[in-house]
Order: C-alpha cells, then sequence, then structure tokens
C-alpha cells in the first residue's frame, strides 16, 4: 500500500532524512521508534505534503500512486491521515464545523453525499461516545484551551470521523493518561481492516501493548537502522538506543 | 423557507465565480442629462414632486458642496472624480405603482440576486417556517428595493402598517409622511456635515425610510437592497430610521453593482435616530462591485452613517461586513446623548486584490453612564490596503461614561498593508477607555492542517478568515450570517497560494 524508496529530504538546506526504504503493505501496522530529532516527524510531514520540505532523491507511492506529486488535500482525500504530534489551534473556527467541512471535503472526493449539519451531529456523537470525549468539545474552537490530551483525543475523533486507509500517529500517545491511551488504541484497532494501514510513531512500548504492530523500525539520523518484530521495541524499552546504534 | 432557499441558491451561484452580480440589466431608463447644477436639483425635486421646503433644502445643500473641498485625509488613493462627468438621476422609464406592476426585467434582476420582493414568497416563507430546527424562529424580512436612483418596490406594507410602523421609499414619505421627514431630515447628519454628505442632500434620489412607533417592537426584520445598474450614474440614496421611545427595530442593508471598468460613486447619507429605551440594530453587507484584479473599475463608496442615540437608555448597534467596493470610506457613528445610552460598532472588512479601505467609527460619549463597544476586523490580502479610523470622544458631561476598543487585523500575503488609527479624547476624569488591537497573518502551520483534512487552500483560508472575523458574524441575524460568510471566502479567493 505505502512503498517509501530511499527518500531523502532536506529543511532550509540541512538533510533530515538520508535515504528511507519502507514498506507498509495493505492491512499492515508498523510502528517507528527512535530519538528525538531523529527524523520521525519530519517523515510523516514529508508524507502528508507539508511546504517547506525538499525532496531530494527518492520516491513514495501509495496504492501505486506518485505520492509526492499530490497536493496535500488530495493525498488525504486518497485516504492519507496525519494525527499531528502538535496539534494546531484555529482561533474562533468551532471543533463542528471544522470536523464537518473536512468529512465533507473527503466524502466529496468519494463521492458521497455530504452531511448536514444535523446528520453530522449524529455521526460525531457516536464517535466520541466511543473516545469518552465531552460533548462540549463540539462547541469549543479547535484545539483552543485543550489540555494535551484532549488535543490527541481530538486527532483520534478526526481520525475516526475521516476512516482512512493510511493513518499515520504521531505520538499520539504522548501525553495521555492510562485510560486515555486505551480509548486512543481502540480508535486504531477498530479501523483495523484488511485495506487499513498505519504508521505509529510512538517513543513508548506501552502503547504497542494494545496496538499490536507487524513490524517495528527504528530511525536514527534519518535512516531505518533496524526493524523487527514487535520484541524490538521490548528490547528497546530495556536497553535503549545505545545498543541498536552499536549494532547499526 | 423561500426567501431563504433563495438567499442560499444566491450563495451557491457566488461560490461558483468571484462576482456574480456583475451582470446589467436592459430595462429603458430616463436619464436626467449629464452632469450637476442647479438645473439638476430642481429637476430631481420636480420628478419627485416635492414640497417647496425640501428644494430649498436641497438648493441650500448644493450651495453648501460647491464651497468645500473633497476631504483628502483618509488613507486612499483615486484620481480626481469629475463630478460633471455622471448622470444624478437615473429611474426605471415605466414606475411601477404597487408590486404587480414592477416590470418584470426588474423583477428578475431581484430574483438574480436572491432578493424576494413579492409578497406572497416571503409569506409562503412563514409558513414554510420551523420545518427544520434551524429555520425555527426566524423573522420574515420586508423588502425595499432601491434600483439606480428610485425604489421600487416595498413589501409588506400592510401588515407593518397594522403595528403604525412606517416603511417606504424616502421620497413615498415626503408625500406621505411629510412632516416626519421635516422634524427629523438633517437632523443626525446636517446637510453640510462634509463634502459627501452635502453632495448627498442635494441631489439624494431615493432611500428608505422607517418609523417605529412608541413601544413597538417591529415583527419582522426590514432590509433594503440597494443596486446600482445603469451606466456612469452616481447612487444617492438617503435613509432615515426612527425608533420612538421604548420601540425595536432590526435593518438590513444590501448592495450591489453590475461589473464596469468605470468607476461608479456611491456616497449615501444614513441617519438614525433612537429616543428613550429605543432599540435600532442596523447590520450591511456591502458588496458593490470591487473593481478587476488590477484595480479598473468599481465603485467608490463614500458613506455618511450616523446614529444618535437621543432617548435615555437607547441603543444603536452598527454591524457591517465590507468585502465590496474599489474604495471605501465609511464611519458609522453613535453621538451617545441620552444617559446610559450604549453604542456599538461591530466591524468586518476586507480588501483584496488592488482594493482600499478606509472604515472605522465615532463613538461620542455625551450623557452620562454612556458606554461604547468596538470590535473591528480589518482583513488584508493581494495589495489591498485597509484601514481602521476611530474616534472615541468623551465629553466632560458624560460621567462613567466607557469604551472597549478592540482591533484586529489579520494579513494574508506579505503585498498587503492594515493599518489602525484610533483617536481618543477623553475630557471625562471618570470615564475609561480601554483599546486592544493585534496584527496577525493566517500561519502555515494552520493551513497545512487544514489540508491535511481535505479541505483545498481556499476553503482553508475561509474557514480561518470566518473564525477570525466571528465575534462579529455572530452579530448578523442568521440568514446575513451565511451569506457574509460566503462572501468573505468568495472575497479572498486567490489571496494565497
Ligand atoms: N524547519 C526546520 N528548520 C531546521 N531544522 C529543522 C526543521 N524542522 C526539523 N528540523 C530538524 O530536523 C531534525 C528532525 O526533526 P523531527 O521533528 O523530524 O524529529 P523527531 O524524530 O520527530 O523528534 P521528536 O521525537 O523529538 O518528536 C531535528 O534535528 C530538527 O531540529
Ligand atoms: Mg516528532
Amino acid at each position: 500500500m505505502l512503498k517509501i524508496e530511499g527518500l531523502t529530504a532536506e529543511v532550509d538546506g540541512k538533510p533530515i532524512l538520508n535515504g528511507i526504504d519502507l514498506e507498509v503493505p495493505a492491512g499492515g501496522i508498523h510502528a517507528i521508534m527512535g530519538p528525538n530529532g531523529s527524523g520521525k516527524s519530519t517523515l510523516s510531514y514529508v508524507l502528508a505534503g507539508r511546504e517547506g520540505y525538499e525532496i531530494t532523491g527518492g520516491s513514495v507511492t501509495f496504492d501505486g500512486i506518485d505520492l509526492l506529486a499530490l497536493e496535500p488535500e488530495e493525498r488525504a482525500a486518497s485516504g492519507l491521515f496525519l494525527a499531528f504530534q502538535y496539534p494546531v489551534e484555529l482561533p474562533g473556527v468551532g471543533n463542528a464545523l471544522f470536523l464537518r467541512t473536512a468529512l465533507n471535503a473527503i466524502r466529496r472526493h468519494r463521492g458521497e453525499p455530504e452531511l448536514d449539519a444535523m446528520q453530522f451531529l449524529k455521526v460525531a456523537r457516536q464517535r466520541m461516545q466511543a473516545l469518552s470525549m465531552p460533548e462540549d468539545m463540539l462547541r469549543r474552537g479547535v484545539n483552543v484551551g485543550f489540555s494535551g490530551g484532549e488535543k490527541k483525543r481530538n486527532e483520534v475523533l478526526q481520525m475516526a470521523l475521516l476512516q482512512p486507509r493510511l493513518a499515520i500517529l504521531d505520538e499520539t500517545d504522548s501525553g495521555l493518561d492510562i485510560d486515555a491511551l486505551k480509548i486512543v488504541a481502540e480508535g486504531v484497532n477498530a479501523l483495523r481492516a484488511p485495506d487499513f494501514s498505519a504508521l505509529v510513531i510512538t517513543h513508548y512500548q506501552r502503547l504497542l501493548d494494545y496496538i499490536v504492530p507487524d513490524r517495528v523500525h527504528v530511525l536514527m539520523g534519518g535512516r531505518i537502522v533496524q526493524s523487527g518484530g514487535p520484541e524490538l521495541a521490548q528490547q528497546l524499552e530495556a536497553s535503549g538506543y545505545a545498543s541498536v546504534q552499536a549494532a547499526a | 423557507m423561500p426567501a431563504v432557499t433563495e438567499t442560499i441558491d444566491t450563495v451557491q451561484s457566488l461560490t461558483e465565480g468571484t462576482y456574480k452580480y456583475g451582470f446589467e440589466t436592459d430595462i429603458e431608463m430616463e436619464f436626467a442629462p449629464k452632469g450637476l447644477n442647479e438645473d439638476i436639483v430642481r429637476f430631481i425635486s420636480k420628478k419627485k414632486n416635492e414640497p417647496q421646503w425640501l428644494l430649498d433644502w436641497r438648493l441650500k445643500a448644493y450651495a453648501g458642496w460647491l464651497k468645500m473641498e473633497e476631504p483628502l485625509w483618509a488613507a486612499v488613493k483615486y484620481p480626481p472624480i469629475d463630478y460633471q462627468d455622471a448622470f444624478y438621476y437615473a429611474a426605471p422609464k415605466a414606475g411601477p405603482k404597487s408590486l404587480d406592476e414592477v416590470d418584470p426585467e426588474l423583477l428578475k434582476t431581484y430574483a438574480k440576486l436572491g432578493i424576494p420582493l413579492k409578497e406572497q414568497a416571503i409569506l409562503a416563507g412563514v409558513e414554510g417556517a420551523g420545518e427544520s430546527p434551524a429555520d425555527s424562529g426566524r423573522m420574515p424580512i420586508a423588502v425595499d428595493a432601491v434600483f439606480d436612483s428610485v425604489s421600487v418596490a416595498t413589501s409588506y406594507k400592510e401588515r407593518l402598517g397594522k403595528e403604525g410602523i412606517i416603511f417606504c421609499s424616502i421620497s413615498e414619505a415626503v408625500q406621505n409622511h411629510p412632516e416626519l421627514v421635516r422634524q427629523y431630515l438633517g437632523t443626525v447628519v446636517p446637510q453640510g456635515d462634509n463634502f459627501y454628505a452635502a453632495l448627498n442632500s442635494a441631489v439624494f434620489t431615493d432611500g428608505s425610510f422607517v418609523y417605529i412607533p412608541k413601544g413597538v417592537r417591529c415583527p419582522m426584520e426590514l432590509s433594503t437592497y440597494f443596486r446600482i445598474n445603469a451606466k456612469s450614474t452616481g447612487q444617492f440614496e438617503r435613509t432615515l430610521i426612527i425608533a420612538d421611545e421604548g420601540s425595536t427595530v432590526s435593518y438590513l442593508e444590501g448592495c450591489t453593482a453590475p461589473m464596469r471598468d468605470e468607476n461608479q460613486l456611491h456616497a449615501a447619507v444614513v441617519e438614525l435616530v433612537a429616543l428613550d429605551d429605543a432599540t435600532i440594530k442596523y447590520s450591511t453587507v456591502q458588496n458593490w462591485y470591487p473593481g478587476d484584479a488590477e484595480g479598473r473599475g468599481g465603485i467608490y463608496n463614500f458613506v455618511t452613517k450616523r446614529a444618535q442615540c437621543r432617548g435615555k437608555r437607547s441603543k444603536v448597534s452598527w454591524t457591517q461586513v465590507e468585502t465590496g467596493s474599489a474604495i471605501t470610506w465609511k464611519y458609522p457613528s453613535c453621538v451617545l446623548l441620552g444617559d446610559d445610552s450604549v453604542g456599538e460598532f461591530y466591524s468586518v472588512a476586507i480588501t483584496n486584490n488592488r482594493q482600499q479601505a478606509d472604515t472605522g467609527t465615532k463613538m461620542i460619549h455625551v450623557g452620562k453612564r454612556t458606554s461604547s463597544t468596538i470590535v473591528s476586523k480589518g482583513i488584508s490580502a493581494g495589495r489591498g490596503q485597509n484601514t481602521y479610523r476611530g474616534l472615541v470622544r468623551v465629553a466632560p458631561t458624560a460621567s462613567n461614561a466607557r469604551n472597549f476598543t478592540q482591533c484586529d487585523s489579520l494579513l494574508i500575503g506579505d503585498q498587503c498593508g492594515a493599518h489602525t488609527v484610533p483617536y481618543i479624547e477623553n475630557r471625562c476624569m471618570t470615564a475609561k477607555t480601554e483599546h486592544e488591537a493585534t496584527t496577525s497573518r493566517i500561519a502555515e502551520d494552520q493551513l497545512f492542517y487544514c489540508r491535511q483534512r481535505g479541505m483545498t487552500q481556499e476553503d482553508a483560508v475561509g474557514l480561518i478568515v470566518n473564525g477570525f472575523c466571528r465575534e462579529v458574524l455572530k452579530e448578523l441575524p442568521m440568514e446575513f450570517a451565511v451569506e457574509a460568510q460566503k462572501l468573505l471566502q468568495i472575497s479572498l479567493e486567490g489571496s494565497v497560494g
């Protein structure tokens, strides 16, 4: 489903990604771990199409389509979703309006009818209950004044509503309490299907107890230096990245 | 309800292009000869069958205007206007007597604009109200439509008449209620107030007149749609609204014009009078043709709007969404004479491409414990220039007066400008004034966040801009708010990317 080959990218002339090779098959859940500043968020932004990152080499295909040639909204429309490490605040923009605008944009692309305010509310309420989110979060400005955990849950709510085919979760577990962690994991697991894949970026093996990955990759210095099964995450938890560095 | 559906349809057609009101109506028109002189003033007055006092009033204004200089202090630039190169009177030839006699072409025009003139349509709309929860509680809207120089139709008159409310064109008011017109005309904006007000006083052709009797809550929104259609025509409408003791009224004003290469002048005067315990809410969505991307054509909108809160505890609230016009020169103001009277000004002004706006308000505190609130949101994109110019003056008599001013500017791109010019003159020890100002840009991460969720760049800008303007938009009546939100987005098309 997602195929990254020899991907290199720079920011302001500084190389950050130094040749990434990664393939996530349909239905696969892959985890990416790695020390601070190793390029995990950069990889997720490059995949989602954020401006300011210069692709200097390599290729990315999504279902065989050249992903890098698409605008960010086209990537979203074709099913790519990024849960932000730092969700962005939109003052004055009601969360409900934001979510509905996003959902209808995606539905338009899929050729599905748009939802009016009432239909949307019904769907949103269901999803929010599943995520134990209080309903007043719909009325507040997007992420404005949300606590760290609330922001992350709002990302998962968006994911649940938009039903992507490839979800990239950038440290969605950071800042979540234990209960919230389980809820978020359930949110991801609920989407599990033969044509749903996920890239789960995390620092903690704990999340992977709930979202059990098929593969775990270690990203260091803008490269994947080691890959393995779920046991790799446990190993890292025990001995840190120094051991990987030595092995690489 | 059809009235709403029509508005929404219009809005939908609006979203498909940049300026959809640019069409022209082919209608037989009657013009006064081009140019401006005393004879033209007499011609207009005669056409309207006016009493002598009003002709004298016009002539006095004209004589004063001749001696006045065009104001140049606003932060706007335009080539000199040749006041002799315009028509000062243009009217559809077949003057309508009632709604049924309105030229079908004209009705079509208004239908295109989404303005329901036919009372049946509106009444049908009332019956349909409450179908969906979002529609419930909406008031019907009575409409006065001004086409070039004359008012062509006022709907809903009878129902309003039962309450003693007068809502008609000002020409009709001169004929049918001369005592009221004479008592109030020019008492808020005197003939010689400023260059454009003097010009308007000399040649004003039509506009709306509203009188709400004592203790009456106007049961529906009153609204006027102004349309400049004819070529080389100035529009000089005059609106006068009087809210008698304890009455309440909400009034909406909408404006459009065809696309033309030439600049057309619009110099209106609006006077509001609120007596004891009266409330007037005046909302404008101004969408005059703004000119093309290179700055060719567009309306020069030089307007004087002022309210007097004469009565104790009276209240006037101005809400404006200014998206159109090549140049906007406009300062809706409140003179707070009555003790405990309240003035409010909520404004969104957008300038894109080569548009220029110099707009703001004046709050003049005279009465005790008077209070005013100013919320101004300026958005500049393209090469647009946006100036907020505001004056808060507190007289020594205005003990314990309060003012709160908030001016926020949003910049889109790096070739536009935003300027804030607040004047505060506080001559009263016990009065308090507060001023807050911010300037911001749409952040790249905000746009990216929206686009990652599937929205186009333009939808994202629209959403963020609407968020920025929320405090103002929520002051608008429901139907207008929807229209205004779409308009904001359309006005900014092509401003990013
Ligand atoms: N706009 C930028 N300008 C300069 N350097 C940048 C920019 N964006 C990212 N970097 C650098 O790129 C490197 C990778 O950053 P990135 O955010 O991808 O790391 P990360 O793996 O997500 O780290 P963390 O675990 O702390 O979230 C860092 O050294 C960072 O400072
Ligand atoms: Mg990161």
